[in-house]
């Protein structure tokens, strides 16, 4: 191999020549492209290979492009590339492809855009209540033996999203409702009326901080840890090795982390409730002299007896919605890495925003039956 | 081919261990330029650490590997990749990027190293597409929308986006119906003949070893054995033996063995 010479290319933009010498390598695209461009604003009349090297297929290629698309052909002084043939052959031999048809999806109007939208939407919908149609069936069978219910799995997934959740649910639940009861000092004391801080944080917390702010954690960690798993086995066939043995999937991926995240929810919102009311109670001492068995006094004056209940019912229907949104996702992982992120994604923000609009139905309905 | 052929690929006395487990204890051989070199051995007999070791993705515990006259195994990481640049790589499962296109992944490298247009890039991307006979609108599709034989075709394309001169390929006909392992032997000849590409390839197709190789390297007992296939076929070494006169070599001993000097 002759050792390389350096490429340069040379414009003379009074005729209109580009002089091209040395070896093109790959390399020298970026350079090769810059002096096409100029050879083209100069009028591209002449091109001159005379000390042209050995061009890389790349180089080549361009420059045969540029060749066939001018509307008059240049002149050409001195060898082609030797890969000219090689490409001729490519282009007109016996495997020459058609060039592809514009394609007819950029034309596409608003209107067109507009329904292809809707028909997603609407396919999406679809296939969640298919979803929810098969999990009813599954459930169904599942309760008739114990086998099939499969207790390990969901005793595993009730720990992995309850009990390892108990740190960070218990520090935010105690911050929340510092917060609250800072905030309730400050308002009522002009009224002289800081007792009522008490009512405030004890109320606030069972009825909606408390669960609410929970399931809220657990969205975000187990939402997105449920969707990520499932996503990553589709992508891997797990699923349809699973169905391919004449498993359920449902009824061992779906049903145990649904029915785990079911038990763990309730869970968790006791601890976040007494981590709450514990933080109520410090800081009422702090910052209005409560002593602590004052503070539980006026706690059992302030709540009623549903409080605490009208907090923890919510769990359960939270705990549901999470699992189902975050396996649901899961499973519409298909072909690319890039589904598996905006599933998780869709998966966390959909799950907050259910159980928000949940929250808000409880609160509605609790209003009307003075619950 | 020329009677003192130029070495592209010299391997001297690796050495590879993994803890005290030895892989390779001094292997040397050279791959020639032009030639197409085929790799085999046993399952965990260090077929891929051998391939990682040549790529420089690995540095050998003992011995050095030149690539057209550099040692690659105590370059700076800067040097080594401008040496990366010179050959291109594909993998056993074609390792295309999922969330691109067929046409970006073959942009992907020259978007890294090159600063071109978006114009001449797909241009480019349509020329590569033709050299491994895909059809120009399968460029705009998914991997996933691919079959097993496309999917290992736009593997290769992108492996030629910078006009490698050393082609690393790893299994490239398994999951390949015999016709399509067939048309994909056919192009690596093609490409090597029009092209002048150095091939090295790891294979367990014997089919394919018979067609395109023209040496063979057999990694057996920590270390290799190199020669052309019909000198490997006669080798009295009992692996070599169970290898390519088993109930799946007899596809070799039909006598149309040495055929692999197609150029």
């Amino acid at each position: 191999m002759p050792s390389p010479a350096e490429f340069h290319a040379q414009v003379d933009a009074g005729d209109g020549n580009l002089r091209l010498a040395g070896d093109c390598r790959t390399t020298d695209l970026g350079a090769l492209e810059a002096s096409l461009r100029e050879w083209a604003r100069a009028g591209a009349r002449s091109i001159d290979l005379s000390s042209a090297g050995r061009f890389d297929i790349g180089p080549a290629w361009i420059l045969k492009r540029v060749f066939a698309d001018a509307v008059t052909a240049p002149q050409i002084q001195g060898p082609l590339p030797s890969h000219f043939t090689y490409l001729d052959e490519l282009l007109h031999g016996a495997a020459a492809q058609t060039p592809a048809a514009p394609s007819a999806e950029r034309d596409a109007t608003a209107l067109v855009r507009m329904g292809r939208a809707l028909e997603t939407r609407g396919e999406s919908w679809y296939e969640a209540l298919t979803y929810g149609g098969k999990l009813i069936t599954t459930a169904g069978t599942a309760w008739t033996s114990w086998k099939r219910l499969r207790i390990p799995s969901i005793v595993r997934h009730a720990y992995e999203t309850g009990y390892q959740a108990v740190p960070v649910v218990a520090v935010i639940a105690f911050l929340i409702s510092v917060i609250s009861a800072y905030i309730g000092a400050q308002q009522l004391r002009p009224y002289g009326g800081e007792i009522f801080t008490v009512d405030i944080v004890a109320i606030g917390v069972l009825r909606e901080l408390g669960v609410l702010l929970t399931a809220i954690m657990v969205a975000g960690r187990t939402g997105s840890a449920y969707a990520a798993e499932l996503g990553v086995m589709k992508l891997n066939d797990e699923v349809d090795a699973l169905e391919s043995m004449g498993i359920n999937p449902y009824e061992v991926l779906v049903l145990p982390r649904v029915l785990g995240l079911v038990i763990a929810l309730p869970l968790l919102t006791i601890v976040a409730d007494f981590m709450g009311l514990l933080g109520g109670a410090m800081l009422t001492r702090y910052l209005i002299d409560l002593p602590w068995p004052q503070f539980f006094t006026r706690l059992d004056e302030a709540i009623g007896p549903t409080t605490f209940w009208a907090g923890l019912v919510k769990a359960p229907v939270f705990g549901m919605l999470i699992g189902l949104t975050g396996t649901l996702r899961g499973l519409q992982v298909r072909d690319s890495s890039r589904e598996l992120g905006r599933l998780t994604t869709v998966a966390v923000v959909q799950s907050i925003f259910l159980v928000i609009f949940a929250d808000a139905m409880f609160a509605i309905f609790f209003l009307e039956i003075d619950f | 081919m020329p009677a003192t052929p130029e070495t592209i690929i010299a391997v001297r006395d690796v050495v590879n261990r993994f803890g005290t487990q030895t892989v390779h204890d001094g292997v040397s051989f050279d791959v020639h330029a032009g030639e197409v070199f085929g790799i085999v051995g046993g399952s965990g007999s260090g077929k891929s650490v051998l391939l990682k070791t040549m790529l420089g993705l690995r540095r050998p515990d003992q011995g050095t590997v030149e690539l057209e006259g550099r040692d690659i195994t105590r370059m700076s990481d800067s040097e080594l990749r401008d040496v990366k640049r010179r050959y291109g790589v594909t993998f056993q499962h074609g390792a295309l990027f999922t969330s691109l296109t067929v046409t970006e992944n073959i942009i992907l490298p020259m978007v890294e190293s090159l600063d071109l247009e978006e114009a001449t890039l797909q241009s480019l991307a349509e020329l590569r597409l033709r050299m491994v006979g895909l059809p120009v609108e399968a460029g705009a599709k998914f991997p996933a929308q691919l079959s097993g034989g496309m999917i290992k075709r736009a593997a290769l394309a992108r492996a030629l986006a910078l006009d490698p001169v050393l082609l690393f390929l790893d299994e490239p006909t398994a999951g390949l119906d015999p016709i399509a392992a067939t048309a994909f032997d056919d192009l690596v000849l093609y490409l090597r003949r029009t092209l002048g590409l150095t091939v090295v390839m790891v294979t367990h197709d014997l089919d394919t070893l018979a067609r395109t190789c023209d040496r063979v390297a057999v990694l057996v007992d920590r270390k290799v054995i190199v020669d052309t296939l019909d000198g490997i076929v006669r080798n009295e070494h009992p692996w070599i033996r169970e290898y390519f006169h088993g109930a799946r070599g007899r596809v070799i001993g039909h006598g149309d063995g040495g055929s692999a000097h197609g150029t």
